[in-house]
């Protein structure tokens, strides 16, 4: 499988990262490496094979569902490259 | 011998005994710290709070409550969370982040009484073998070949920890693991490195990269070493939902030195093409060592070895794409200068572009890709049953009665900075190629120094355990390690 600039540019988007224009053809050159490198795994006979769901067979441990932490706003945000009045603040996402 | 020389062993029992001090400890490891800068593996440095530490630990040790890590100078990897200290897992897009809360690891040593001398240099989101994809720059081995004054790399992703250790600027350090960033390293400079079973060490407050195969583990000078250091990390966490509530034993109760009628497998797989002879008469030695100590040696398979690397480079990536979702420029971390008229898909998208490193864009990338749309079942669940029958084979012959497996840890030794860079990613991949297989299938795995290379550069064997025992694959680790015998040490050049 080999990945084309318009699949790069899809996959670039879908990822959330920006990449110019004419820097492109040359990821999709990288990408198609590594793709080539995963084909190998179509050797393998997997027929009857599950997935791994998790690498221990373990049942996630339950527990009461009630406030355990919180009333801690100002910690929360204080790491925010942009927060005002309790709140983190973005751009404008409605019109 | 300089205090900073010393192993936690030692030094814990000078200090019970009174010979030296917490704090005469720390400022002697501050003080090769400080000389040491030219091994670019402390990036943070701590100070303050390591001699407030030591301090604390001195007067714990004064009242007779010391446990074994007290007043023990540790370096920490920069992918730990660490409470008001920058946490940035080298990576751009979490500069200037000061965690409001403290990982489970470094809260439990803390709690010990260890002391934090600072923050360790590492690849970028621990995505690399040669810690070249630091947003700090690359740190650098302490061992050179020979009279070469070529720069080093300490391998990866947990470089920083490796050098430090190796050059003796701290007693031990953390590292994590998720393809062999803990033991590559340590086999690359010399020292001992544990990865312990999936589940055994709580995962929170470190940042994330592929949570089905993170593992945090202790890089030391000695197998003693990594069984005190494993003993404060271990244990069940409410806050790792996949952390095992299971007792956490005296590790160092387990080395006993003998092996007498364990039964160690040799994978035939393992032997690759065009492996350096130096690697494989090592692995030869190691062998011989393991029966001399009365260990049986027996020819094993692990039949889908091969397809480790290509499952990794599928599982890793997916989950890693995942994971990374939440550097988006709103909670923490950097957020890009936007354009008049940018919306959110522009702060996402260049705040983005302009954190992450090329190999993280790169690894991004190929985990969405494989999780799209059309492509899922083809690469990322492929790759999962592949998992399975990796799993499977170790399965198999632990069932069988293997109690160990010997392997070398890294296919040479370690390669100059920059060699690699112009090189295909793939070619860098291979790194991971004997440790791999350990992360996929959630087992214990430890590389322990045995030899040096023609050029005088260190290589490790690894050994591999049965999950959850690692005070038996410690015990292994214990007995090859003395009768390696390694004592060498990097020359000082820095």
């Amino acid at each position: 499988m080999s990945i084309d600039t318009a699949t790069a540019r899809r996959v670039a988007h879908l990822a959330r990262i920006a990449v110019k224009e004419e820097d492109l053809p040359a990821l999709a050159r990288e990408l198609s490496g590594i793709l080539g490198f995963m084909e190998q795994l179509n050797e393998v006979d997997v027929t009857g094979i599950e997935p791994m769901v998790s690498v221990t067979p373990m049942r996630l441990k339950r527990r009461a569902d009630v406030v355990t932490e919180g009333g801690m706003a100002d910690r929360v945000l204080s790491n925010a490259p942009d927060a005002r009045e309790g709140f983190f603040v973005v751009p404008k996402v409605v019109e | 011998m300089s205090l900073n020389t010393l192993t936690i062993a030692a030094a814990r029992d000078a200090l019970r005994k009174g010979e030296t001090s917490a704090v005469e400890l720390t400022m002697a490891c501050m003080a090769a710290m400080d000389a040491g800068d030219a091994l670019n593996a402390f990036v943070h440095k701590t100070p303050d709070i390591a001699l407030e530490q030591a301090r604390a630990a001195d007067r714990r040790l004064k009242a007779g409550d010391a446990p074994d890590m007290c007043g023990i100078p540790l370096g920490i990897k920069d992918l730990f969370c660490t409470k008001g200290v920058p946490s940035q897992a080298a990576s751009n897009i979490l500069r200037g982040f000061r965690p409001e809360y403290e990982s489970t690891v470094t809260r439990q040593l803390f709690e010990a009484g260890a002391v934090m001398l600072g923050k360790l240099n590492m690849d970028e989101f621990a995505m690399g073998s040669s810690n070249e994809t630091s947003c700090y720059g690359n740190a650098v081995n302490p061992w050179r070949r020979g009279n070469d004054d070529t720069a080093l790399t300490p391998g990866g992703s947990s470089g920083g920890s490796a050098a430090a250790v190796a050059a003796d600027l701290c007693l031990a350090a953390t590292g994590t693991d998720t393809g062999g960033s803990i033991r590559q390293p340590a086999a690359f400079t010399g020292i001992t490195g544990l990865k312990p079973t999936y589940g055994r060490v709580s995962r929170w407050g470190i940042v994330a990269f592929a949570s089905s195969l993170d593992q945090a583990g202790p890089m030391t000078k000695s197998v003693r070493d990594a069984a005190i250091m494993l003993r404060a990390m271990a244990g069940h966490d409410p806050m790792d939902s996949t952390s095992a509530d299971l007792p956490v034993p005296d590790y160092e109760a387990a080395l006993t030195g003998d092996i007498r009628g364990k039964v160690i497998g040799i994978p035939r797989e393992y032997r690759l093409d065009g492996m350096p002879d130096e690697i494989e008469a090592l692995w030869q030695d190691g062998i011989a060592m393991m029966r001399d100590a009365g260990a049986v040696i027996r020819d094993i398979s692990l039949p889908h070895t091969k397809y480790a690397l290509p499952a990794y480079y599928v599982v890793a990536p997916a989950e890693a794409s995942s994971n990374l979702a939440r550097y988006d420029g709103v909670r923490y971390g950097h957020r890009a200068r936007l354009a008049q008229g940018d919306g959110i898909t522009e702060m996402y998208e260049k705040t983005r572009a302009e954190g992450f490193g090329r190999e993280v864009q790169r690894r991004v990338m190929i985990g969405t890709y494989v999780l799209s749309a059309g492509f899922y079942d083809a690469y990322y669940n492929r790759a999962r049953k592949v998992r399975a029958l990796i799993k499977r084979d170790f399965e198999t012959v632990f069932a069988e009665g293997v109690d160990a497996i010997l392997t070398p840890a890294t296919p040479s030794a370690a390669f100059g900075l920059g060699e690699k860079a112009s090189a295909d990613p793939v070619e860098m991949y291979l790194n991971d190629v004997f440790t791999v297989t350990v992360n996929l299938a959630g087992l214990p795995g430890i590389a322990v120094p045995a030899g040096l290379d023609r050029q005088g550069l260190p290589l490790g064997l690894q050994l591999i355990g049965r999950p959850w025992e690692e005070g038996a694959l410690l015990n292994h680790a214990y007995v090859l390690e003395k009768a390696a015998g390694f004592v060498h040490k990097p020359g000082k050049w820095w």
